[in-house]
């Protein structure tokens, strides 16, 4: 199993006809992703890479059935129209590949997507790949990459850097550790489903043996995954690397900030937090894949 | 993020209804003197800058005469707070104290929506007096569909204990607080203190707000020159790169000047990184080898070899740097010949005159390596680069040995193509660009690499030249991305006849 995309799930596409749609929809259908429709409004009617373009999803929906999935490749200032559109029309997973899109925009989205048990990776995320099966937004670049990079195993791979995502599965199958499902979480303060969510997901999956992550500093994520560790929720073992040791301590533009959220998010509070809870934490991100080898041989998982 | 100063801020409140001080904003001393006279009261004068603290900087001071309201202001303007010169002051009516309180709007990630605070204390410190007396300290979540009612703000008042005229004036300020947080798209936005004059009026004597650098584009009346989180004004450098950034939606380009004022021997380096997670880790392996890093910079998200050039070229005009490293996440989705390109035109125009190390891990990575190495053989310094099997700690010591054997080299010019072509056919790109190619040149070319290299192949031959596939203006619009093939690989497979110039506003 894998979560979140497989090579039957049907995936629409907003934004097909761009510069960006266009190109990744085709390497999208190359590595074996179910594409069935794509939206522009306005440029409804055409077919691009095989598959027919309309200008509404609710138009697509009624042609193709709904769809499990929407990947949106859409200008910044036009994704909140965009994702709700996709969210009423009945789709349940988006994945907003777009950076830069406003922060209330994606408050909007997120708002939408509770009311309808919707959900969404990003924005700016580099996207979803579950090696073998499928792949939503940009990981991997071409399928021939794609294919010679990643293979099926035992490992959920998590981050919050989208190239950081694709090195951690190159690296670890260099050392013959294959995953289920990597996930680039996205890289803004609010995204749909951060490292906590998507671990929630890998705990479920039975084919997810063990959970790496690449968390950074700022915000809280790493340290509500440590929560879930600690109340028994999350089982599954988890190594993580956190990056940006070196940094300044991220900049504190509030009071406001501070009070919420007292001491979360530096490095030291986000290391100490999972090794309390039983995390292997490296110090070097090369040292990951040996890491993650040992837990694995430690717990009698097979690669 | 972009920060607005105190009085841009006090003018969106005074926009809501909400109290402010009167006053207004002065740059000069005799400014300042003559807001004083037509408040005909105390004043207090404020320095604008971005810092917290301001009082023990001396940069608020109080003045009972106009005269002294010009003293003070001219002891203030002036003055260098962390890096820049403050050039604005504030001169507002003193007010008569008698309770303070604090409140604030920020975005909550977890709950993903919009989180209210009040505090029933405010003033300086405010961290503090949550901590300590978490009983005065209200906060809620904002519906973002039905917003902050004032009878919602009412009751999150009445929590710490306040009742009557005095909650309903903080109720109906704060529901207006949360308006112009909204309206103004704002990642925080702070009163403190809320003031209650010794007079029953409440004003918001501070406030600081903070505007989305992804909304900054809605809102062209605050004048935000630099949509990117600085704690000082950008420097020149820095507004040259947004201009770049702003005016090119095609993947980030991020540019922050850590160093000025070095020189050859500091250990400065420039950097250039791709991909956040690998641009740090990538950073901290240069810093771990002793070096200071000129500048931060992040191109990633599939820029185009257009902005990646930009980049480059900004980076080196930073001053005498010791080496340029460049470095990524190791293994990109993105082509890497696309960045590779980038750098090359760059290296090649400046010239590059020291050490570099490239590390260029991801797709296509061998053509991208095989064109550094060819922008090695050109130029008279060691450029060396990188796949995705080498880690930023090994390049980072490739990088130092490569800086620490390097003997400067004279500034030589080499055979750079910048055309005044005889017979040229050119076409204009989407970043104000322009494509020229020498027919005079381009006829005796035997390769034709432009065609075969043009990624979005809007080439053709025709009589023996390069010429478009789709019309100039569908080239303008994007047709053309800006890969840079008739250029850069023309310059190192084909007879040198193409060239793209790309304009940087403000780079000499």
């Amino acid at each position: 199993m894998s979560i979140l995309i497989d090579d039957k799930k049907s995936v629409l596409i907003q934004g097909i006809t761009g510069r960006e749609g266009r190109t990744r929809a085709s390497l999208m259908k190359d590595y074996g992703t179910n594409i069935v429709a794509g939206v522009t409004p306005g440029k409804g009617g055409q077919e691009i890479i095989g598959v027919p373009v309309y200008d509404t999803v609710l138009e697509a929906s009624e042609a193709c059935g709904k769809f499990d999935i929407s990947v949106l490749f859409i200008p910044a200032p036009l994704v909140r129209s965009a994702a709700l559109e996709a969210i009423e029309a009945g789709v349940k997973l988006l994945v907003i590949v777009p950076d830069r899109v406003p922060i209330y925009d994606v408050l909007e989205i997120a708002h939408s997507a509770k009311k309808h048990k919707a959900q969404f990776v990003g924005p700016n995320t580099l996207g979803v790949l579950s090696p073998g099966k499928g792949v939503l937004g940009m990981i991997g670049g071409r399928a021939a990459s794609a294919r010679s990079w990643f293979f099926p195993g035992p490992v959920g791979i998590t981050s919050r850097s989208g190239g950081i995502t694709s090195s951690m599965a190159y690296y670890l199958a260099q050392e013959g550790i294959g995953a289920t499902t990597l996930v680039h979480v996205g890289g803004d303060v609010v995204v749909g489903l951060p490292h906590p969510e998507v671990i929630k997901l890998f705990q479920k999956d039975p084919e997810t043996k063990a959970i790496v992550m690449f968390g950074e500093i700022g915000g809280s994520q790493e340290e509500r995954v440590a929560d879930l560790v600690e109340s028994g929720e999350v089982t599954k073992p988890i190594i993580a690397f956190i990056g940006g040791k070196a940094a300044k301590s991220g900049t504190r533009f509030s009071h406001a900030g501070a009070i919420v959220e007292g001491n979360r998010g530096t490095y030291e509070g986000k290391v100490k937090r999972l090794q309390e809870v039983g995390a292997t934490v490296v110090d070097a991100f090369g040292d990951l894949p040996h890491a993650t080898k040992s837990v694995l041989e430690k717990h009698g998982i097979k690669l | 993020m972009a920060r607005l100063h105190e009085h841009q801020g006090k003018s969106l409140l005074a926009g809501e209804k909400i109290g402010i001080p009167r006053g207004e904003a002065a740059r000069t001393a005799s400014e300042a003197k003559r807001i004083a006279e037509e408040l005909g009261c105390e004043v207090v004068v404020k320095g604008q800058a971005w810092v917290t603290g301001r009082a023990s900087l001396g940069l608020i001071k109080f003045a009972d005469s106009p005269e002294l309201a010009a003293a003070a202001a001219s002891s203030i303007l002036g003055k260098e707070v962390s890096g820049f010169e403050i050039d604005t002051v504030l001169v507002e009516e003193k007010l008569n104290v008698k309770r303070e309180f604090y409140a604030g709007v920020i975005i909550d990630d977890i709950a993903q929506a919009p989180r209210i605070i009040f505090s029933a204390k405010g003033g300086s410190g405010v961290e503090q007096i949550a901590s300590e007396h978490p009983d005065a300290i209200a906060q809620t979540l904002v519906d973002i569909q039905t917003g902050f009612p004032d009878y919602y703000a009412r009751d999150l008042v009445r929590q710490v204990g306040i009742q009557g005229k005095l909650q309903l004036a903080l109720g109906l300020m704060l529901s207006r607080l949360y308006l112009v947080a909204r309206n103004s798209d704002a990642r925080a936005a702070e009163i403190n203190p809320i003031v209650l004059t010794e007079d029953g009026k409440l004003i918001a004597a501070d406030c600081r707000i903070t505007v989305d650098d992804y909304a900054v584009f809605r809102h062209p009346g605050l004048e935000i020159e630099v949509a990117r989180e600085f704690d000082r004004p950008p420097t020149e450098l820095e507004r040259i790169a947004w201009d770049v950034e702003k005016g090119d939606y095609r993947g980030t380009f991020y540019f922050i000047q850590m160093e000025q004022d070095f020189k050859r021997g500091d250990k400065v380096i420039g950097f250039h990184g791709a991909g956040g997670g690998g641009s740090m880790m990538s950073m901290d392996a240069i810093l771990n080898k002793g070096y200071k890093i000129a500048n931060f910079v992040d191109t990633s998200g599939n820029p185009p070899a257009s902005k990646v050039y930009r980049a480059a070229r900004i980076i080196l005009a930073q001053g005498p740097i010791d080496g340029y490293f460049s470095s990524g996440s190791g293994v990109a989705s993105q082509e890497q010949f696309h960045s590779a390109r980038g750098l090359a035109k760059a290296f090649l125009e400046v010239p590059l005159n020291v050490p570099a190390v490239i590390r260029l891990g991801g797709n296509a990575e061998d053509r991208a390596i095989a064109l550094m190495e060819r922008v090695n053989d050109a130029l008279p310094v060691p450029i060396e680069a990188y796949g995705k099997d080498d880690s930023p700690d090994f390049c980072s010591d490739r990088l130092d040995v490569l800086v620490k054997d390097f003997l400067p080299v004279e500034d030589s010019v080499p055979p750079v193509i910048s055309l005044k072509p005889e017979e040229p056919y050119q076409f204009e790109t989407v970043s104000g660009g322009t494509v020229i190619f020498d027919y005079d040149v381009c006829r005796q070319c035997e390769t034709h690499i432009c065609i075969d290299t043009c990624v979005p192949e809007i080439l053709d031959l025709k009589d023996g030249l390069p010429v478009l596939n789709i019309s100039a203006e569908e080239a303008r619009k994007g047709g053309c991305i800006e890969c840079l093939a008739c250029q850069v690989e023309c310059y190192f497979g084909g007879n040198r006849g193409g060239y793209v110039e790309l304009p940087i506003p403000g780079l000499e």
